[in-house]
């Protein structure tokens, strides 16, 4: 799946595995950085602030201000720290917690 | 003559008694440290706190009490004058604890203060199922809580940085990167920097934290404060996990979980140790066992400034009359009682509040 992004990607000889991300599957790079594969593949809000509920998305990709965080692993985790791995499943951090709490 | 004050110290303290003599239309010029000073303003755990406070010296809690009080009013006027709010929230506060044997010696010590307080000292104990009630993540280790109700939080930060705007808009004037370093009094103050700084003032108010070691003895003052170091930790922003804040962790207005803190007599160090915020992070997840998913992201150290009996000190200087030495541990719960009540007491109005029980009388001759 490949959907508009701004973001151009590299020639990456790279082969692509299989990712989902919010449920949804896409093929990314294997070994390339995360949060830019998500930018690149068109990935546009990485999650929402748990206070204002305010889209957020990678800003300083260097693993300094946290805001591409992603929930993988059962943990909530950098993007721009992580890289991409076959099968990953990859969601928005707290969305099924926020989700139980409006049952 | 510049100013009416000087005030040395433009941390929480020194801010909050300069915007309070500012109010009064008085001129105020604070002289504030550089980066390489040690600054409890910027690395405290943020309670506006009553319980616990005083055990030994009720004045210490109705003093705590009268803050509390006023601090709903001076945050409003703060918020007013800068258009920022600096999260205030005064629901209560826990003292958790891990086993019924502490928590009923606990309410017995509170029980003997409130009787010394004339009965002002709202609080109730909280059994597990009341406790699990009010804080759905309590972890099953925790046997009770005392809540006090006059307890509350803040967010430290912004209230420095609401502070130190306010200051201005009232035309305060705040020189930053300044280390005092002579006090003398020809005639009015005059207080000299290192950089070449002067300035001169009627009186001179000495709210320089740790700073205080070094200058205070040069004001006249015994100013036997000392170090102590809290670790902290924080947590990344998470849904609302805590409502009511503990010495343990609390949830601030933003969304992260302040850990704290460790008690530490180490010197001049404002270091991090793995061991100090391991036992932290375990006590933190035995309150509250969901924080064990959680990411941290950040830890730092800060130091607490204390006096032999961790009292405040409000002294007037033998030697050079109209200076002040104003000193405590807690800053921000004390921050509405210095802005609006110590004022009186420096001008010798009929309004000053009582504290001589904070002299430093109460220390022997060293």
């Amino acid at each position: 799946m490949k959907t508009d992004s701004p973001f151009l990607e590299l020639a990456d000889d790279a082969p692509r595995v299989r990712v989902w991300f919010d449920g949804q599957p896409l093929d990314l790079p294997a070994g390339a950085n995360l949060a830019a594969a998500l930018l690149a593949a068109g990935v546009q809000v990485f999650r929402h602030t748990p206070v204002s509920g305010a889209p957020r998305a990678p800003f300083c990709m260097m693993g300094a201000c946290f805001e591409c965080l992603v929930e993988t692993g059962g943990r909530v985790q950098q993007a721009c720290m992580l890289e991409v791995e076959e099968g990953m499943k990859i969601a928005r951090p707290h969305e099924a917690e926020a989700n139980d709490a409006a049952l | 003559m510049e100013a009416d004050y000087a005030v040395i110290g433009g941390g929480v303290v020194g801010l909050s008694v300069a915007w309070g003599l500012l109010r009064r239309g008085k001129r105020v010029t604070v002289l504030d440290g550089d980066d390489g000073s040690f600054r409890a303003s910027r690395g405290n755990f943020g309670l506006v706190w009553v319980q616990s406070k005083g055990m030994k010296q009720p004045r210490y809690a109705s003093w705590s009490q009268q803050s509390a009080e006023a601090w709903a009013g001076f945050a409003a006027e703060l918020e007013d004058g800068t258009g920022r709010s600096v999260g205030l929230q005064q629901n209560g506060g826990y003292d958790l604890h891990f086993s019924e044997e502490t928590l009923y010696a606990t309410v017995a010590q509170y029980d003997a203060l409130k009787d010394k307080l004339g009965g002002n000292y709202p609080y109730e104990v909280l059994g597990r199922n009341a406790l699990s009630r009010e804080e759905p993540h309590i972890g099953p280790k925790v046997a009770g809580a005392i809540l006090h109700h006059q307890d509350g939080h803040a967010n430290p930060l912004r209230l420095l940085v609401s502070l130190a705007d306010d200051v201005r808009r009232l035309g305060g004037t705040v020189l930053n990167g300044k280390t005092v370093t002579e006090v003398s009094k020809p005639d009015a103050f005059k207080v000299q920097c290192s950089d070449g700084t002067v300035v001169t003032a009627a009186k001179v108010v000495l709210s320089a934290g740790l700073g205080a070691m070094e200058l205070g003895p040069k004001l006249g003052f015994k100013a036997p404060v000392r170090p102590q170091r809290g670790q902290v930790l924080i947590t990344e922003k998470l849904p609302k996990l805590i409502n009511r804040p503990s010495l343990i962790a609390r949830q601030v207005d933003e969304g992260g979980i302040q850990i704290g803190a460790t008690n530490e007599e180490v010197g001049l160090d404002d270091s991090v140790t793995q061991p100090g915020l391991s036992g932290l992070a375990a006590e933190a997840i035995a309150a509250y066992p969901a924080l064990a998913r959680a990411q941290l992201v950040r830890s730092w150290g800060a130091l607490r400034i204390l006096s032999p009996d961790g009292l405040p000190i409000y002294q007037e200087s033998p030697e050079m009359p109209g200076a002040y030495l104003v000193t405590c541990h807690s800053g921000i719960t004390l921050a509405a009682a210095h802005a609006l009540f110590l004022p009186d007491w420096l001008e010798g109005t009929a309004a000053a509040p009582d504290l001589e029980v904070f002299s430093e009388d109460r220390f022997p001759v060293s």
